[in-house]
C-alpha cells in the first residue's frame, strides 16, 4: 500500500499560494508594511516599506563630499558652481513625506533635508526665456525635468540628508533631487547639474514611456495615495 | 573488485541533475542577495552584470530537469521521484520528501515570478507587485531550506558520497562492511 501523495499536495499547495500571492500580494504587502513599520526585521525580511536601490548604469556612481560640485546654468543670469559646503551654508528646509516608486513600493514618512530648489534658482537668477528645468546625474546617463512652476514648489529640494544621515552612495549621495509630490524617478540621484531650458526636455524614463509630470496617484495610470 | 549496481543510491542522471541544479540555484541566490540587499549591492556593485547572470541562470533552470527527465536515462530518476512523492520513510526520510516538494514548488514559483519581473509589461500593476512579493518571500524560504540542506548534507558523509559518486560506501557492495542500509 502506497503512502499519501504528500509530494503532489505540497507542490500543488505552493502553486495555489503562489497564484494567490501574485493576485493579492499587494494587499498583503500593505498590511505587512503597517505591522512592521520601523521594525528592524524589515532590513532583511521583505515586510515591505523599504527602499530599493536602482541604477540605470551598471554601477553606483561615487563622489566624495570634498570633490562634489553642483552646476546651475543654462538660461540664468549668474551661473553657479557650488560645493557641498556651499549648500550646507544655505538656509535648510526639512520635509517628511512618503516616498513612492512607480514600480509599486512605498516607504512611509521619510525625512529629507536640503535646500529648496527655488532658493538655488533665485540665487542664479532665472532668465525670462526659461520655461523648464532639466536635471543631470553624474552617472553620465540619467536625466529628468520639471516645469519651472513645479520646480519652484516648496516641496522640491536639492537634498543632502536622508533619515537624519548624510545621503550615502546607494541613495544617490552626496546630493540628489527630491520631488515630494511625484514618483521617485523624478528624484534624480547623484545630482550633477541643474539646467534652465527654453522648452521641456524628456528625461531617461520619460523617453521610455513614463509620464513627464509624475504626480503620485494622478499619472502613469496608477492610483496610489498622493505623497504631498 | 567490480562495483555491483545493488549498492547504487544515485545514478549518473540524478547526480548530474542535482549538481547542475545546485550550481544554478547557488548562483541565483547569490546574485539575488547582492541585488536585493542594499549594503551588499553597494559593496559588490556591477549591477548590470549581476542582473544578466541572474536572468540567464534563471532561464536555464528548467533545462537540466527537461533533459534529465526527458530521455531513456531517466528510469532511476523517475523511480526515485515516485518514492519522494509518497509519505513514509523508505529510501528517503519524510523530511527529505517534504523538502524536495517544497524546493520543486519554490523553483517553479521563482521562475514564473522571475519572468514577470523581467518582462513586466503584459501584466497589471497589482500582479507585478504581487509577483515581487512572491519572489521576495520564496527567496527567503529557499535560502533557509538551502542552508539547511547543505548543512545536513555536509554532516552526513555517506549521503554526500552517494551524491558525489553514486554509492554511500567506499567498499563495493557485497562485502561484510557494507551490508548496512544507508541511513540519511
Amino acid at each position: 500500500m502506497e503512502g499519501a501523495p504528500v509530494g503532489r499536495r505540497v507542490f500543488l499547495g505552493m502553486m495555489g499560494l503562489g497564484a494567490a500571492g501574485i493576485l493579492w500580494g499587494r494587499r498583503v504587502q500593505d498590511g505587512l508594511e503597517r505591522v512592521f513599520a520601523g521594525n528592524p526585521v524589515s532590513s532583511f525580511l521583505p515586510t515591505g516599506g523599504r527602499f530599493r536601490i536602482y541604477s540605470v548604469v551598471g554601477f553606483l556612481p561615487s563622489r566624495t563630499r570634498a570633490e562634489y560640485r553642483l552646476a546651475v546654468d543654462g538660461l540664468v543670469e549668474r551661473p553657479l558652481d557650488l560645493g557641498y559646503g556651499d549648500l550646507l551654508e544655505m538656509t535648510p528646509t526639512a520635509i517628511t513625506r512618503d516616498f513612492q516608486c512607480v514600480t509599486g513600493w512605498r516607504v512611509k514618512d521619510v525625512p529629507w533635508r536640503g535646500v529648496r530648489l527655488a532658493d538655488l534658482l533665485d540665487r542664479a537668477g532665472v532668465k525670462g526665456g526659461a520655461t523648464a528645468v532639466t536635471f543631470w546625474s553624474f552617472d553620465g546617463v540619467y536625466s529628468t525635468s520639471l516645469d519651472l512652476d513645479d520646480a519652484r514648489r516648496d516641496d522640491v529640494l536639492v537634498a543632502y540628508e536622508l533619515e537624519g544621515k548624510q545621503i550615502g552612495r546607494a541613495h544617490g549621495g552626496p546630493v540628489r533631487l527630491y520631488v515630494a509630490p511625484m514618483y521617485g524617478y523624478k528624484s534624480i540621484k547623484w545630482l550633477d547639474r541643474i539646467e534652465l531650458t527654453p522648452t521641456r526636455e524628456l528625461g531617461y524614463w520619460e523617453k521610455r514611456g513614463y509620464d513627464d509630470d509624475a504626480w503620485v496617484g494622478r499619472s502613469n495610470g496608477r492610483d496610489d495615495a498622493p505623497t504631498a | 573488485m567490480r562495483r555491483l549496481p545493488d549498492g547504487l543510491r544515485f545514478d549518473v542522471t540524478e547526480r548530474a541533475l542535482h549538481w547542475t541544479n545546485a550550481v544554478l540555484v547557488l548562483v541565483l541566490l547569490g546574485t539575488g542577495a547582492c541585488l536585493y540587499f542594499g549594503p551588499l549591492s553597494t559593496i559588490v556593485g556591477r549591477r548590470e552584470l549581476l542582473k544578466t547572470i541572474h536572468v540567464w541562470s534563471g532561464l536555464a533552470l528548467p533545462v537540466p530537469f527537461l533533459v534529465a527527465y526527458g530521455g531513456p536515462w531517466s528510469r532511476m530518476l523517475r523511480a526515485d521521484t515516485r518514492i519522494l512523492s509518497r509519505w513514509g520513510a523508505d529510501k528517503f526520510n519524510n523530511g527529505q520528501k517534504v523538502n524536495a516538494a517544497f524546493v520543486a514548488g519554490a523553483l517553479v514559483l521563482m521562475f514564473v515570478t522571475g519572468l514577470m519581473l523581467r518582462w513586466p509589461d503584459p501584466f497589471r500593476d497589482d500582479w507585478r507587485t504581487g509577483a515581487t512579493f512572491v519572489h521576495d518571500w520564496v527567496f527567503v524560504g529557499l535560502t533557509v531550506s538551502t542552508l539547511g540542506h547543505v548543512w545536513l548534507a555536509m554532516s552526513d558523509r555517506r549521503a554526500m558520497r552517494a551524491m558525489l559518486r553514486g554509492y554511500p560506501d567506499e567498499e563495493p557492495a557485497g562485502t561484510a562492511t557494507s551490508t548496512s542500509r544507508t541511513r540519511c
